[in-house]
C-alpha cells in the first residue's frame, strides 16, 4: 500500500477533529474493505483515523423491539448476540454469514455500511428494516442513505455512531454466494411488519446497488408465502452481469432467494 | 516511522515500522516470527491466521499500528514447553497438513473454532468455519478429520479435569 | 512390515517444523544486506516498447537499482527455453519464439516483465515500479488457441506463422478412418478442457545472492528441481558456470507442476544480485502468480469414438488444439503431446487410434504441466466421450467399460505406451461397491420427491508416471535424461543421511524415505534424515513432478541401499568370520543366519569408519551412491464414481459422494499417499465445478486474477471422499510403485462432470460446471 498516517481516536469528537485535519483522511473501523483496498493500492488515504477504541461506538441494546447496534459492533457480536437474536435473528444471521470467521471478528457494521459495497449483506437489512443510520450530525433513514454503487449520503467528515431499527415480526435474509469471492452474488432480505407491511431489499444484485423490489412486497403483503411469489418475473435489464453470473440469472437467484427467505422467516 | 508495542507470544515487543506496515510483516521482519504466512492479497486464504486479544484475526489486513498495544498469539506461541497443542498433535496424527504453508492459519483458526464450538462441532460446521481459510494440498478431508479429533481429545480432557 | 518401515501408516518426521511454524520458505530467507525486488510488468496483453524512461524512479525513496532487458542483453543472459522439442508431422521443428526473461522490444502477455526495481523495503520498491514509465504501442491481441490460427489474427511470434508452433500426430490415420466407416456407431463430441491456476499456497520466491569475492552465486528458490534449475540456468541461461551456482530450494509450499520451470525472476534476481551489490528477494503476491504463473489444461478437441455392433470400440480419432500461451515454457510441448495423446487408449483395447495436435500461441501466459499433465485431458477427453456413447447405445456406462478394458498383460497400444499391469475390472467392482451403485435409482427416485435432481457418473482412468527411460524420452524430444540419483550415507555411529535428487513440496519424502530404509536396515526412521533441495549437498537430481518419486526417487535409494548392504555384509562377515552369504541385517542388527552370532548395525558402520579391520583391499566408509533409469513408465489407474444432487432452482451442485478405486501398485505410507488422493480429488473438483482461468477475450486482460474472481475449492465446497485400492505391483521397478500424486487430478472431473450431465438430462455442459451454466443447461434442456 501507499505510506499513509495513522491515528487512534479516542473519542467521536477526537475522531472527527483528527480528520478534519488530515488532507485525504479516511475512517478505519474494522478495515476488513479499507485496508484490504488499500493493500491493493485502489485507495491512498494520507492518514487513517481508527475507530476500534472509541467506547461509544460499540455495543448492542434492544429495549422492547427497539434495537440500537454501535457501528464499531463486530459482525462477530451481532451474529452471536443473545438479545438480538430473541428480537431479530434475522440480522444474526446475515452477520454470521459476512466473509468469513476472522473477518466478523475484525469487520464492523458501521465500516460495511459506509462502504456501502453493491455485494454487501447489511444494506439489504437496513432498507428491508426500515432502519436509521445515526451519525454524529443527523440521522438518516436507510433509503435515503444508500445512494449508488460505493455511494452514500454521508457528508465529508460525517461518521456513523449507529445503526437503529424496530424489530419485525418476521423477517429472514436469504444469500447466494459468489462462488470466489463469497461474497453476496444475490442476497435478499424480507421482512414483514405486525400491521402487514412487507419489505424485500436485494443486495448483490442491482447495477445500482441495493435496492426493494415492490412487485414482491405488493405480492407477500397480500399472502406472506413462498409461493404468493411464483407469478412474480423480475426484471434482468437493472441488474448485474459478469463472469459469474449474468443478469438473467441474478433475476432467477433473486426470485430463488426471496421465496427462500420467505419461507425461512420467523 | 513509529515505534509499535504489543504482546506476542507473551512477550511485550516494540519495534520501529512504517505506519502502512501490515501486522503480518511486522511479526515476520520485524519480529523474525516467519510462521505466519502470505498466500494471497485479498483476504481470503488465511494462511496469515493469528489470535488478537483472544480471537483469530487475519494479520493481513490489519496494520502493525492498528495492532498495537494488544494481545497476539501466533503459531510460535501454541507449544508450551516443547509439547504441541492439543490441535497441532492432532494434524500430525491425522496428516492435516502436507506442504504446511497454510497449516499455521489453519491450526489457528481450528483453535480459535474450538474454543468457540467445544465439542458440539460437526463435520459441516467444521467445513463451514474454514470458509476463511484455503488448502491446496490436502483436499481438506483430513483437515476436518484432525479438527474433529481435536475437539474430541480437548473436551476429553476438560472433563478428566473437571 | 515394521511399525515404521514399508506399508506402515508413519505420522510425518517434517510436520512439527510446519505444526510450530518454523518451517523455513523461500520467502522466510533472510540474509545480511538483503533488498527487496518489485517487478514492471506489461498492463498490456500485447505491445511494443518503445522506450522505457526510469529517470523519475531512479530518484524515488530507498531505490538502489532498476534493470531493464537491453542490459541483460548487454550482458549476455540467455533467453528462456522449451526442454522438448517436437517436431511437426512435415519433419520440421517447432516454431519456437523468443522469451527474453525481460522484454525490451514486445511484451506478449499481461504481466510479461520488463523491468525489476531493487529498494530498501518492497513498499518502496513497488513505489518506485509505478514511477517506472513505459511508453507502449498497444497492439491487438488473441487470448484462444483456435481463434488464433484463424486469418487475419494478431501474429505473436516471426517464427510462429499464424500461430501454430507445431501441428503434430500420432497412431495410424488411415486405420482410424477405416475403423471410423466400417463402425455400427460413432460418438462425436466436442470437450473443451478448461484452463486453470495452480495455486499453490505458497507464492513463488527467490533470493539471489553474489558473492563478488569468490565470484559465486546462490538462489533461493521456491522450485520442485533445484537441480535441473542450476543445469539450465548454467547451461542455457549464462548465468554462471555450475561450480559457481547454488541452488537451495527449502521447505516449498506446494508446486503442482508450476514450480518445475525456471522463470525469469530467478535469473534476474541473480543477475540484479550482481549488478547491484546487495542480495535480492523477490517475493509474488497472488495476483502477480494469477499473471505469471504457468498455467494449466486450455485444451478444445473433437473426438470420434468408433463401435461395432458388440459395442466394441474399434476406432478412435482426436483433433486437438492447445493453448501454450505467449512463450513456450520449459516442458510445454510435451504435455499436449507424449503426456496426452500416448495415452488415449485408456483402459481399453483399440486397435485403431489417431490423433492430431496442434499448439498455438496466444496473448497469455505461458501453458505447461499443472497436476496431472495432459493425463487429465486424456482422461477427460475418453471418459466423457465414453459416458456419451453409453448413453447414445442405451447400454450401462459399467457395462461399454467393462466390456473394453484390457484384461491381458502386458499390453502394447496403438499410442507407444506398454502397460505392464494392472486389474480395470477390480477396480471397477470395488468403486461401484462403494458407492451402492445399484441403489441409485431409488436415491434418485427419494431426492426428487424433494425437488432436487440426482445423477451418478464414472471415470476409468489410467495414467503414465515415473517419467520415464532416458534412452525413450530423449528420443522422443526430451532435452534431460529422466533418472534419479541417491546416496545414503552412513555414519561412524551407524546413524544415516540419504541424499535425494527428489524433492519434497508437501509429498512427505522425509518420512517415507526414511521409511525405506528403517525397512531394509531395521533401524528407527528418527536416525535417518533425508536431504535434498540443496545443489550444494546433493550432486544431481532431476527433481519431483510426474508422480516420479516413489517409482524413481526411491529406486535410487534402494539401488544405492543395495550397494551399502552389500557392503556391511562383507565386513560383517569378516569381523564375525562368517560366510558373507550367511548375514543378515534386521532390527538392526547384523546377523549370521542359523546362528548366534550378531552384531549391532552401529558397530559395523562404526568398524567401516575406524577401519582397523575391513577384509583385506577394502576401502574405508560407508557410503554409497546410485543412478536409477525406469526401464518403463509405471500405470497407476482406477475408478472414480461421483454422485451429485443438483437444486434446479439454482443449479448448485451438491457433491452427495465421491469415491476413488486405485491401483498404485505397492504403497509405503497408506496415509500419505490417500493425503495424495485427497488432494488430487480437490483439484479435479475444483476444475470440474468451480475453477476457470478467464481473459478478457477483447484485450487480453486477466480477469480471474485474485481469489475473489477465481474459484478455489474451499472446504465446504467439497465432501469427505471414500477411497480404497486394489493393488497390482509394477514390475518394472524394484519396489512396485506406480505412483499417486497426480491420480486424483486426472480420475475425478470427466466422473463429476458425467454426474452433472446424468443429473440434468443435458450432456451439453463445459467446465466449470458452475451454477450459472448448470441452470442455464437444465433450462435448456427441459
Amino acid at each position: 500500500m501507499y505510506a499513509t498516517n495513522y491515528h487512534r481516536a479516542s473519542s467521536v469528537q477526537d475522531a472527527v477533529k483528527l480528520k478534519s485535519g488530515a488532507d485525504e483522511g479516511k475512517y478505519l473501523s474494522g478495515g476488513m474493505t479499507l485496508i484490504a483496498t488499500m493493500k491493493q493500492r485502489l485507495a491512498s488515504p494520507s492518514d487513517l483515523v481508527d475507530l476500534r477504541h472509541i467506547p461509544d461506538l460499540k455495543g448492542i441494546s434492544v429495549n422492547g423491539k427497539s434495537v440500537r447496534i454501535g457501528a464499531a459492533t463486530t459482525h462477530f457480536d451481532v451474529a452471536s448476540s443473545a438479545d438480538l437474536k430473541a428480537v431479530c435473528p434475522a440480522i444474526c444471521d446475515l452477520a454470521h454469514h459476512i466473509g468469513d470467521p476472522h473477518v466478523r471478528h475484525m469487520g464492523t457494521i458501521g465500516g460495511s455500511v459506509a462502504n456501502n459495497d453493491p455485494a454487501a449483506d447489511y444494506p439489504s437489512a437496513l432498507l428491508a428494516l426500515d432502519a436509521i443510520v445515526v451519525t454524529n450530525a443527523r440521522e438518516i433513514k436507510a433509503a435515503d442513505f444508500f445512494t449508488g454503487l460505493f455511494e452514500t449520503a454521508l457528508e465529508d467528515g460525517e461518521m456513523i455512531v449507529a445503526i437503529t431499527f424496530d424489530a419485525p415480526a418476521k423477517a429472514a435474509y436469504a444469500k447466494f454466494r459468489n462462488p470466489a469471492s463469497r461474497y453476496a452474488m444475490t442476497g435478499v432480505f424480507v421482512a414483514r411488519r405486525d400491521n402487514g407491511d412487507v419489505r424485500v431489499a436485494v443486495t448483490g444484485a442491482g447495477a445500482d446497488g441495493v435496492f426493494r423490489h415492490s412487485g414482491m412486497e405488493a405480492a407477500l403483503a397480500a399472502n406472506w408465502s413462498p409461493d404468493a411469489l411464483a407469478a412474480i418475473t423480475v426484471d434482468p435489464s437493472d441488474l448485474m452481469a459478469d463472469i459469474h453470473a449474468s443478469s438473467e440469472y441474478r433475476a432467477n437467484l433473486v426470485k430463488v432467494m426471496a421465496k427462500r427467505a420467505v419461507a425461512a422467516a420467523s | 516511522m513509529a515505534k509499535v508495542k504489543m504482546t506476542v507470544n507473551g512477550r511485550q515487543v516494540g519495534s520501529d515500522c512504517e505506519d502502512r506496515t501490515l501486522l503480518v510483516h511486522f511479526l515476520r521482519d520485524n519480529l523474525a516470527l516467519t510462521g505466519t504466512h502470505v498466500g494471497c492479497d485479498t483476504t481470503q486464504c488465511g494462511a496469515c491466521v493469528v489470535h488478537m486479544d483472544g480471537r483469530s484475526v487475519k494479520s493481513c489486513t490489519i496494520l502493525a499500528a492498528q495492532a498495537a498495544g494488544s494481545t497476539i498469539t501466533t503459531i510460535e506461541g501454541l507449544a508450551a514447553n516443547g509439547e504441541l497443542h492439543p490441535v497441532q498433535a492432532a494434524f500430525k496424527a491425522n496428516h492435516g497438513l502436507q506442504c504446511g504453508f497454510c497449516t499455521p492459519g489453519m491450526v489457528m483458526t481450528a483453535v480459535d473454532m474450538i474454543r468457540r464450538h467445544g465439542a458440539n462441532l460437526d463435520e459441516a460446521t467444521v467445513r463451514a468455519e474454514l470458509d476463511g481459510n484455503i488448502c491446496r494440498c490436502t483436499g481438506y478431508h483430513n483437515i476436518v478429520k484432525s479438527i474433529l479429533a481435536a475437539a474430541a481429545e480437548m473436551a476429553g480432557a476438560q472433563q478428566a479435569a473437571e | 512390515m515394521g511399525v515404521e518401515g514399508i506399508g506402515a501408516s508413519v505420522a510425518r518426521k517434517e510436520d512439527k517444523r510446519f505444526l510450530t511454524g518454523k518451517g523455513r520458505y523461500t520467502d522466510d530467507m533472510s540474509v545480511p544486506g538483503m533488498k527487496y525486488a518489485f517487478f514492471v510488468r506489461s498492463p498490456y496483453a500485447h505491445a511494443r516498447i518503445k522506450n522505457i524512461d526510469m529517470s523519475a524512479a531512479k530518484d524515488m525513496p530507498g531505490v538502489i537499482g532498476i534493470l531493464e532487458g537491453k542490459q541483460l542483453q548487454v550482458d549476455a543472459i540467455g533467453n528462456i527455453i522449451c526442454g522438448w522439442m517436437i517436431h511437426s508431422k512435415d519433419g520440421s521443428p517447432m516454431n519456437m519464439g523468443v522469451w527474453r526473461p525481460l522484454a525490451h522490444e514486445t511484451v506478449r502477455y499481461v504481466g510479461d516483465a520488463v523491468a525489476i526495481v531493487v529498494a530498501e523495503s518492497l513498499g518502496e520498491a513497488r513505489d518506485a515500479a509505478e514511477a517506472v514509465v513505459v511508453d507502449y504501442e498497444v497492439l491487438p491481441a488473441v487470448t484462444e488457441a483456435v481463434k488464433a490460427l484463424e486469418p487475419g489474427q494478431p501474429q505473436l511470434h516471426p517464427e510462429a506463422p499464424n500461430n501454430l508452433i507445431f501441428d503434430w500426430q500420432i497412431g495410424d490415420g488411415a486405420a482410424t478412418e477405416k475403423a471410423i466407416a466400417e463402425a455400427a456407431h460413432v460418438t462425436e463430441i466436442t470437450l473443451r478442457n478448461n484452463r486453470l491456476a495452480p495455486n499453490p499456497m505458497e507464492p513463488r520466491a527467490t533470493l539471489g545472492i553474489y558473492d563478488s569475492a569468490e565470484d559465486h552465486y546462490t538462489c533461493y528458490t521456491t522450485s520442485q528441481n533445484p537441480h535441473v534449475a542450476r543445469l539450465v540456468m548454467s547451461a542455457f541461461y549464462n548465468v554462471a558456470p555450475e561450480n559457481k551456482l547454488r541452488v537451495i530450494a527449502p521447505d516449498v509450499g506446494g508446486g503442482f507442476g508450476s514450480k518445475i520451470y525456471i522463470y525469469p525472476e530467478e535469473i534476474v534476481c541473480l543477475w540484479a544480485s550482481k549488478k547491484t551489490g546487495v542480495p535480492v528477494k523477490w517475493t509474488c503476491d497472488r495476483t502477480e502468480a494469477f499473471l505469471t504463473d504457468a498455467h494449466g489444461r486450455d485444451h478444445v478437441s473433437t473426438v470420434k469414438m468408433a463401435f461395432d455392433k458388440d459395442n466394441r470400440i474399434i476406432g478412435l480419432k482426436v483433433d486437438t488444439i492447445a493453448n501454450l500461451g505467449a512463450y513456450m515454457s520449459l516442458f510445454s510441448s510435451a504435455v499436449p503431446t507424449y503426456l496426452y495423446a500416448t495415452l488415449l487408449s485408456g483402459q481399453y483395447a483399440i486397435p485403431a487410434i489417431h490423433a492430431n495436435v496442434r499448439t498455438v500461441y496466444t496473448n497469455t501466459v505461458p501453458v505447461d504441466a499443472y497436476r496431472g499433465a495432459g493425463r487429465p485431458e486424456a482422461t477427460y477427453l475418453l471418459e466423457r466421450t465414453m459416458e456419451t456413447a453409453a448413453r447414445e447405445l442405451g447400454v450401462s456406462p459399467a457395462e461399454l467399460r467393462r466390456q473394453n478394458f484390457v484384461r491381458t498383460f502386458p499390453y502394447q497400444t496403438p499410442l507407444i505406451m506398454n502397460y505392464d499391469a494392472g486389474d480395470y475390472e477390480a477396480s471397477l467392482e470395488a468403486a461401484m461397491a462403494s458407492a451402492d451403485w445399484n441403489g441409485f435409482a431409488a436415491r434418485k427416485a427419494e431426492a426428487a420427491r424433494h425437488g432436487k435432481k440426482r445423477g451418478i457418473g464414472m471415470s476409468c482412468y489410467i495414467e503414465a508416471c515415473g517419467i520415464a527411460p532416458s534412452a525413450a524420452v530423449g528420443s522422443l524430444g526430451a532435452g534431460v535424461g529422466l533418472w534419479e540419483s541417491a546416496e545414503v550415507r552412513v555414519n561412524a555411529v551407524g546413524t544415516i543421511e540419504v541424499m535425494t535428487g527428489s524433492h519434497s513440496h508437501g509429498q512427505g519424502h522425509e518420512t517415507t524415505f526414511a521409511q525405506l530404509v528403517a525397512d531394509r536396515l531395521g533401524v528407527p526412521i528418527d536416525s535417518v534424515n533425508i536431504v535434498h533441495g540443496d545443489t550444494d549437498k546433493v550432486q544431481m537430481g532431476m527433481g519431483t513432478y510426474g508422480s516420479r518419486s516413489g517409482a524413481v526417487g526411491m529406486s535410487a535409494v534402494v539401488k544405492a541401499l543395495d550397494k551399502v548392504e552389500a557392503k556391511a555384509k562383507k565386513i560383517a562377515a569378516h569381523l564375525m568370520e562368517a560366510d558373507e552369504s550367511d548375514i543378515v541385517i534386521e532390527n538392526g542388527e547384523v546377523k549370521v543366519a542359523g546362528t548366534d552370532k550378531t552384531l549391532p548395525w552401529f558397530q559395523v558402520a562404526l568398524a567401516a569408519y575406524t577401519a582397523h579391520n575391513l577384509p583385506a583391499g577394502m576401502e574405508p566408509g560407508l557410503k554409497e551412491g546410485a543412478f536409477y533409469d525406469p526401464s518403463n513408465f509405471t500405470f497407476p489407474a482406477g475408478c472414480y464414481i461421483c454422485e451429485v444432487e443438483v437444486d434446479p432452482e439454482t443449479g448448485v451442485t451438491d457433491i452427495i459422494q465421491f469415491v476413488a478405486a486405485d491401483d498404485f501398485g505397492n504403497i509405503i505410507n497408506p496415509m500419505i499417499v490417500e493425503g495424495q488422493v485427497h488432494g488430487g480429488i480437490a483439484q479435479g473438483i475444483g476444475q470440474a465445478l468451480l475453477e476457470n482461468v478467464h481473459y478478457d477475450p477483447q484485450n487480453g486482460q486477466l480477469i480471474t486474477a485474485s481469489y475473489m474472481d477465481y474459484a478455489m475449492p474451499r472446504a465446504d465446497d467439497l465432501p469427505s471422499f471414500k477411497l480404497s485400492h486394489q493393488n497390482t505391483p509394477c514390475p518394472s521397478n524394484p519396489l512396485g510403485i506406480k505412483g499417486c500424486g497426480e491420480a486424483g487430478a486426472i480420475g475425478s472431473p470427466p466422473a463429476l462432470m458425467n454426474a452433472i450431465t446424468d443429473a440434468i438430462g443435458n450432456n451439453n455442459l463445459t467446465m466449470p460446471a458452475t451454477p450459472q451454466k448448470v441452470w442455464a443447461a437444465l433450462n435448456a434442456a427441459n
